[in-house]
């Protein structure tokens, strides 16, 4: 490459681009050595984004709820109930870095029905119609919800609608003794019982 | 394609492959190699050299940091109420949260060190000289770009030394003269460090000065081409003379070097010793000393060193004089001698400087160690830090969640036996299906609580029987109460206001 010193100076001289062999890049004895390049910087930046990837699907992984069990108390104290027992659980949804917890109200009452355990059912309080939280009434001795009348029998099955089935049983166990329910959501407007997501 | 050689060059020019019909194919639909021809054929004057990969280490740190900002991005909330949550959420919880975010928080201390190094280089090199003035300028001012992303990103994670180490900043502000109250003002958006504050800090560190750097980044590398490479310092910077090589291969292996030598430098750092958090800022605390990060130690010990005394002359004055002779550098030296040797003057001052801002940073770090009370202060602080990051992560509560029980149960306790008797029909009722417990309200109606000053009992009795339009719409049902009901409702609500 020369250079004239002579001449007054514009810009260093450079490889002219149409005089072949050398100065194509991406062709011939040049290339090879810039495809070696390219792969070993395109395989750091894999390696690299190994990291990013993990971190961008972490929340697609991560248990985002954790619904877990409920004590209700000793077994024993539920044995002799004769009309259901209002009782609160408390459930914590974790929501990436937030957390609500919320207090979700629940009936244990005497019953057979399906979900129930040595004839003990823990009750959702939220009316299977719309979703209100159905009161128990003590004078009338059955359920009555408060928004469009829906009425419940003490285990808790339909009585009269317009709900489409009785008050959804929630999951029970019995863990040395004690009762635990786990809280969940239904489905509303349904004439089954189905789990929310 | 020409058939014309080059004198000295490689004649191949016969040789036409097979792949030479495809390669002209994709050239005239793409013209990448003519692109790549012009980006990687840049001719050096004096061959390849260790010492030019300064200024592409800069661009990779950048596009480092970039990426896992905006990756950062992903979880980060700017709100006071919640900043310090994520980045916790970040580093204690997410997938490879904590190594991202110290390749970001080593990233900037890399790039404040490779931003000195390369403008050491350029200095002692004299590459400034032979009509790069503007080359030169645009890099001063990315130089404090890079200083503004470093202030500016120091405050967004909302820890104690966030918090302080910006309210010490912003306050230097207000020691200008004149409008020094008002740039106070109108970095923290008002009087106080708060929310607004982490949105303004915020919005530059991720938009304005990303876009500004960008900008000058470009208009850099396109002086610096237009110009040319200086080469080395035996190089006229106008006419070169040496034998030139192109930059690919051997610079452009160089550069990528170092790039792999960075990156691998902060991965180590980052896995091994990740960057840490502190705990939530908390403006209370009286206790708290507040120390910036090391490049702007000596900027902080500057101002800390005779407080009081001539302020103008140590403010504004002196300052003044060395931005001028950094940004005015190549306007003052104007010679084309590059040889530090033969320009004292240039290197005296430069030297002067650098090791006036070594000395200051060093006496900041003996002072702090030799100080037992400041030390053991300090101390605290970094326990308090290390407390934090043991501690398991704590999910913030969510608003909008029910009132926590303590509330609940005061407000299950009426006053009187007709506030007893309201609870009784708030109860069977279900009022507290829509209204809450306690008639707290809920996101499906309203609260209930202390409508007794709002509306009188014969009011309530009206809305019972004639609904608005919204209680209709939002499902109220129909009640038929007695005046007697209705006011111990009333009674019952208020008793809880």
């Amino acid at each position: 490459m020369e250079t004239n010193s002579n001449q007054e100076y514009t810009e260093p001289a450079r490889p002219s681009f149409d005089s072949a062999g050398d100065k194509r890049i991406l062709e011939g004895r040049r290339s090879f050595f810039l495809w070696l390049i390219a792969v070993g910087t395109a395989a750091m930046g894999a390696l690299l984004a190994v990291p990013l990837v993990r971190y961008v699907l972490y929340p697609v992984f991560a248990k985002t709820t954790s619904v877990s069990w409920s004590n209700l108390g000793h077994g024993s104290q539920y044995a002799s109930v004769t009309t259901p027992v209002r009782q609160i659980v408390k459930i914590e949804q974790v929501d990436g870095w937030r957390e609500a917890v919320s207090r979700k109200p629940i009936y244990v009452t005497k019953g057979k029905r399906k979900g129930s355990l040595d004839g003990v059912e823990v009750l959702s309080a939220v009316c299977p119609h719309l979703g209100c939280e159905v009161p128990w009434n003590a004078e009338e001795g059955k359920f009555m919800c408060p928004c469009h009348g829906s009425q419940f029998a003490p285990d808790g099955s339909l009585l009269q609608g317009p709900a489409l089935r009785g008050l959804d049983t929630l999951p029970v166990k019995s863990d040395k003794g004690d009762l635990m329910a786990r809280y969940e959501y239904f489905q509303a407007l349904l004439p089954y019982k189905k789990e929310v997501g | 394609m020409s058939t014309e050689s080059t004198p000295g060059e490689n004649p191949q020019t016969g040789r036409e492959p097979q792949q030479g019909r495809l390669f002209r194919w994709f050239e005239r639909r793409t013209g990448l190699n003519k692109l790549l021809h012009e980006a990687l054929d840049e001719p050096i004057p004096g061959g390849a050299r260790y010492a030019y990969i300064f200024g592409s280490g800069l661009l990779f740190i950048f596009i480092s940091q970039v990426i896992t900002g905006i990756f950062l991005a992903l979880y980060y909330v700017p709100s006071a109420d919640h900043a310090h949550v994520t980045v916790a959420y970040i580093t204690k919880v997410v997938a490879a949260g904590s190594f991202l975010r110290s390749l970001h928080v080593y990233g900037a201390s890399a790039m404040v060190i490779i931003v000195l190094l390369h403008l050491s280089q350029t200095f002692l090199y004299g590459s400034y000289k032979g009509r790069r003035e503007l080359l030169w300028v645009s890099g001063t001012l990315l130089f404090t770009l890079v200083m503004g992303m470093a202030f500016t990103g120091y405050l967004l994670p909302w820890d104690q030394k966030a918090y302080f180490a910006t309210a010490v900043g912003t306050s230097v502000a207000s020691e200008a003269p004149f409008v020094g109250g008002l740039l106070e003002r109108l970095m923290r958006g008002g009087n106080q460090i708060g929310t607004l504050t982490l949105s303004r800090f915020f919005a530059m560190h991720v938009f304005y000065i990303p876009a500004l750097i960008f900008l000058f980044v470009a208009i850099h590398i396109y002086l610096f081409r237009k110009a040319g490479a200086a080469g080395p310092i035996s190089e006229s910077p106008v006419r070169p003379k040496q034998h030139t090589e192109s930059f690919y291969p051997r610079q452009l292996v160089m550069d990528l070097g170092f790039a792999l030598l960075l990156i691998v430098a902060l991965g180590f750092a980052a896995y091994f010793a990740p960057a840490a958090l502190g705990p939530l800022a908390d403006p209370a605390d009286t206790h708290f000393l507040p120390r910036p990060e090391w490049y702007y130690r000596p900027l902080f010990e500057w101002l800390k060193v005779g407080h009081g005394q001539a302020e103008f002359l140590r403010i504004v004055v002196i300052p003044g004089i060395i931005v001028a002779l950094f940004v005015g550098l190549p306007f003052l030296d104007r010679r084309l001698e590059r040889r530090p040797w033969r320009r004292p003057a240039a290197v005296g001052v430069f030297s002067v400087i650098f090791i006036a801002l070594v000395t200051l940073g060093a006496y900041s770090y003996y002072q702090d160690s030799h100080d037992k009370d400041v030390a053991m202060q300090l101390e605290q602080q970094h326990r308090m830090e290390v407390q934090f990051m043991n501690q398991p992560f704590m999910p913030q509560l969510a608003n909008g969640a029910e009132p926590p029980p303590d509330q609940t149960a005061e407000a299950a306790a009426p006053a009187s036996p007709v506030g007893a008797e309201g609870e009784k029909i708030f109860q069977s009722h279900g009022c507290y299906a829509c209204h809450g417990q306690g008639g707290a309200g809920t996101s499906f109606a309203p609260k209930l609580r202390g409508i007794g000053s709002k509306f009188s009992t014969a009011q309530l009795e009206t809305l019972f029987e004639h609904p608005l339009p919204q209680m209709n719409a939002g499902g109220m049902p129909h009640f038929k109460f007695t005046p007697d009901q209705v006011e111990a409702l009333r009674t019952y609500l208020d008793s809880l206001h």
